[in-house]
């Protein structure tokens, strides 16, 4: 990673998209970044992190996206250029300060990156397709279509941002974030960390908007975008093939592109591609030019038929009799792949793909057992779930929410009734707690809790609900990458901070009765949550372990190993407590249906001892001095 | 012509060290490459696969059904799950390691056996491969992690894999911590050494 910092002028990395992004920026002399972390834009952060004190920067993990993004268009009001990123959901906690940015304006150049994620690899909640937030932002919107135009647009963007005075917007999809590809790196520049707020732009009416102003901008907003459209439209827009003679043609953007190409190869067909690298504003006189003389032409496109609307408004004046494909031909849901892009284009041109059919065939007829992710051995989550669950009445509801934790959807856990975004779960389980009788119980993550988890357990105060908010405290911010959060002591930049301690707030939120747990002590949960939720209004239980990877890592480095359990066959009543309502994956049963613990995945949290109905599960190497214990 | 390679298996069994290996190694060599990887649920002991595509100029980062021309299975039954990229010139080279997910043993599902899962690839190719290559690597005092390793020296001295084994190294020694390199550099010989036979 280091590399991204010290690789000279025209030296080759292999960078993931996020990677190239943060290289981009320094290349443009950014000063300040920002973030909430989120998968798959989470490396954008990390990488500043890793990076910004030897860069001589500031960076920030902030509490949550829409703070991200202040911070950085307060570094852009400066004077100082600046990046913010996340994920599409963070995307739609910030817009609320994103989209009164153009209207104000900023000094500095600001890129605000972000992805999406077709396909939902990383996303639970929805498959958004987020360029449409372009137009709602008056923003430019650039799209890479590899790790090379991340580096580049990364840097064409703020400083085309600080030219016009508006952020710009980096729209990427998980295949660009986190496929790693070959860069050519270009010049560093130092960016400044410091620069002022000039008190002409205190007075400076634009700076201060207001109705009626606020509409005047709109319509200069406007044609701000439309001038740019002309004098940047080419600049952004790639031709490949020869539009000489071509009746036929396609128009795509993003990793799009790339499925294009490769199947046009494939086919063997000659046609002319035109790849969108600014999609807003639109290239308008680009797309007239090249669909004018055709008479058929294919948008590739990933989710929804955005640009595919566009091409059919622009064709009514350039070429009224285009026939237009796209989603008739292609998914409006998942990610393209090769092989989608593929079979539309054949079925288009006439061609049949024999091979591909049979071989489709043939994996239909496969039914492989599934597999899905789970809870990692030791983790604080799988026995907090198990105890909750065991000491709530059956007609519990369990709230959910975003982070590791979302796994417990599945068996054997199902605690997680319903994810909806970040902190939601407390404004639910208020409402649930207020419309039915049943008994509410609503989890979300520490990191959760400071993001958006706080102002929910506010209101359930406020307003007199009596749900139990159990808080997964494992110290981190696990899924995304082990970021650290407001309750961890430590900052983006690896310096020692104030650790902010849930139960302090909980209890300055109104909260009477707050307790704390140790997540690996299943007698303990247990007993809590039964007393807790026999209680009257609000009552929140901390469980606190911390991330069993982190734990695990940390004890590495101190050369501490991890004790391992073993089940005792003589003892054992193969009754099924510890695989298939603990679900522990180190745990598995032999040919003869013996049941054994796998040393190799045992991470020795022991919380299977406790939870044997028969003594069976004893430890098997002890650990050294402080080892295992949290 | 562009080399199609997947590597697939569960999450914590080092696919994507392995990724980043293979990646580096090629821009050793030379060449362009694309590392389509998956992280977040990566080391939650799910599904994992990464497409590595190497040539002279990359386009599409993923691979396309039937295109793979080698595929790494760090674990039997994510072989399954990726057959989809195997057709008739793809050679398969598989560890026989078992990860049984929980889910089913609660379903009373049976975990496919090494020769259920080699029947399955042929039906797709003839060119299968198997190796304990976990229970190799511990023979010599290294973790069962390390498979991955020991199939690409295997994969390097078949010619199963067109890199050379100093682009590998090289790249180990980039991207290794020192602690672990000289484990990992062993389990590299010990996998070419067994593939002579």
């Amino acid at each position: 990673m280091e590399k991204i910092l010290t690789g000279k002028k025209g030296q080759k990395l292999l960078l993931l998209g996020d990677e190239a992004i943060v290289r981009g920026a320094l290349e443009a002399g950014v000063g300040v970044a920002s973030t909430y972390p989120g998968t798959p834009a989470s490396e954008i952060g990390d990488t500043f992190s890793e990076l910004a004190k030897k860069a001589g920067i500031y960076f920030e993990y902030s509490t949550n996206e829409k703070v991200a993004t202040e911070v950085a268009a307060a570094a852009a009001f400066a004077g100082i250029r600046s990046i913010v990123s996340y994920k599409q959901f963070g995307f739609n906690v910030a817009t609320d300060s994103v989209f009164p940015l153009a209207y104000h304006g900023v000094r500095g150049g600001m890129v605000i990156a972000f992805s999406d994620d077709p396909q939902c690899w990383s996303s639970g909640q929805s498959e958004q397709d987020s360029r449409i937030y372009a137009r709602i932002a008056h923003m430019p919107m650039l799209e890479p279509s590899d790790s090379q135009e991340c580096k580049d647009f990364a840097k064409l963007g703020i400083e085309l941002s600080e030219k016009l005075g508006i952020p710009v917007l980096i729209r990427i999809t998980t295949r660009i974030a986190h496929t790693r590809n070959v860069v050519s790196l270009g010049q560093l520049k130092k960016g400044k960390t410091k620069g002022d707020f000039p008190p002409k732009y205190k007075l400076e009416s634009k700076w201060r908007n207001m109705p009626p102003k606020i509409v005047q901008v709109h319509a200069e907003l406007n044609r701000k975008l439309a001038k740019l459209a002309k004098t940047h439209g080419k600049k952004f827009t790639t031709l490949s093939g020869s539009k000489k003679g071509a009746r036929f043609g396609i128009i795509t953007s993003g990793v799009s592109s790339q499925y294009a190409y490769h199947a046009l190869e494939e086919l063997g067909i000659k046609a002319p591609v035109l790849r969108l690298g600014m999609s807003w504003p639109l290239p308008e006189k680009e797309i007239k030019d090249f669909i004018k003389p055709l008479k058929e032409v294919l948008v590739v496109e990933e989710l929804e038929p955005v640009l595919e609307r566009e091409v059919a408004r622009l064709s009514k004046e350039a070429n009224p009799s285009l026939k237009i494909h796209g989603k008739d031909l292609l998914p409006v849901n998942g990610e393209l792949k090769p092989g989608i892009v593929l079979s539309a284009l054949a079925s288009l041109k006439g061609k049949k793909l024999t091979a591909l059919e049979k071989h489709k065939k043939m994996l239909a007829k496969l039914h492989p057992p599934p597999r899905q992710p789970v809870f990692c051995p030791g983790c604080p989550h799988r026995s907090t779930f198990y105890a909750v669950k065991k000491a709530s009445p059956k007609n519990t509801v369990f709230g959910g929410d975003i982070g590791c934790y979302i796994l417990g959807i599945f068996e054997p856990h199902e605690t997680q009734d319903f994810v909806v975004s970040m902190g939601a779960t407390n404004g639910i389980c208020h409402g649930l707690s207020k419309t039915t009788k049943q008994p509410v119980i609503s989890f979300l993550g520490d990191s959760t809790f400071f993001h958006a988890g706080v102002p929910g357990i506010v209101n359930m105060v406020f307003n007199k609900s009596s749900p139990l908010v159990v808080i997964l405290d494992n110290r981190v911010t696990a899924m995304t990458g082990h970021q650290p959060n407001p309750g961890v002591g430590i900052t983006g930049m690896g310096e020692k901070t104030k650790e902010l301690n849930i139960a302090d707030i909980t209890t300055a939120c109104g909260v009477d009765t707050v307790v704390t747990v140790n997540s690996f002590n299943e007698k303990a949960i247990e007993k809590t949550t039964k007393e807790l939720l026999k209680k009257p209004g609000v009552k929140v239980m901390i469980s606190k372990g911390e991330c069993r990877l982190l734990f695990r890592r940390r004890m590495r480095k101190a050369g501490v190993k991890l004790p391992t359990f073993e089940i005792d066959p003589k003892k054992c009543s193969a009754c099924g407590e510890c695989i298939e309502r603990f679900g522990c994956p180190a745990i598995h049963k032999d040919k003869s249906g013996k049941y054994y613990i796998d040393q190799d995945f045992c991470w020795g949290c022991g919380v299977c001892a406790q939870i044997c109905t028969k003594g069976a599960i004893k430890v098997k190497t002890k650990p050294a001095k402080g080892g295992g214990k949290q | 012509m562009t080399f199609n390679l997947i590597v697939s298996g569960v999450g914590g069994q080092g696919v994507l060290t392995l990724a980043a290996v293979i990646g580096e190694a090629v821009l050793q060599s030379g060449h362009d490459v694309k590392v389509a990887e998956l992280h977040g649920l990566a080391q939650r002991f799910g599904p994992l696969s990464t497409h590595i595509r190497f040539g002279k100029k990359v386009g599409s980062p993923l691979i396309a059904e039937a295109g793979a021309n080698l595929l790494i299975g760090l674990e039997r039954l994510e072989v399954l799950h990726t057959l989809k990229y195997v057709g008739k010139d793809t050679s398969v080279l598989m560890g026989t390691r078992e990860a049984v997910p929980t889910i089913l043993y609660r379903k009373n599902i049976p975990y496919p056996t090494v020769d259920q899962v080699i029947a399955k690839i042929r039906k797709f190719t003839s060119k299968v491969i198997t190796a304990d290559a976990g229970e190799r690597a511990k023979s010599i005092g290294a973790p069962e992690v390390t498979a991955n390793i020991y199939l690409t020296g295997m994969a390097v001295q078949m010619n199963l894999l067109p890199l050379k084994e100093k682009h590998i190294t090289n790249a180990m020694k980039e991207l290794m911590p020192k602690k672990i390199l000289q484990t990992n550099l062993k389990v590299l010989k010990l996998g070419m050494k067994d593939a002579i036979g």
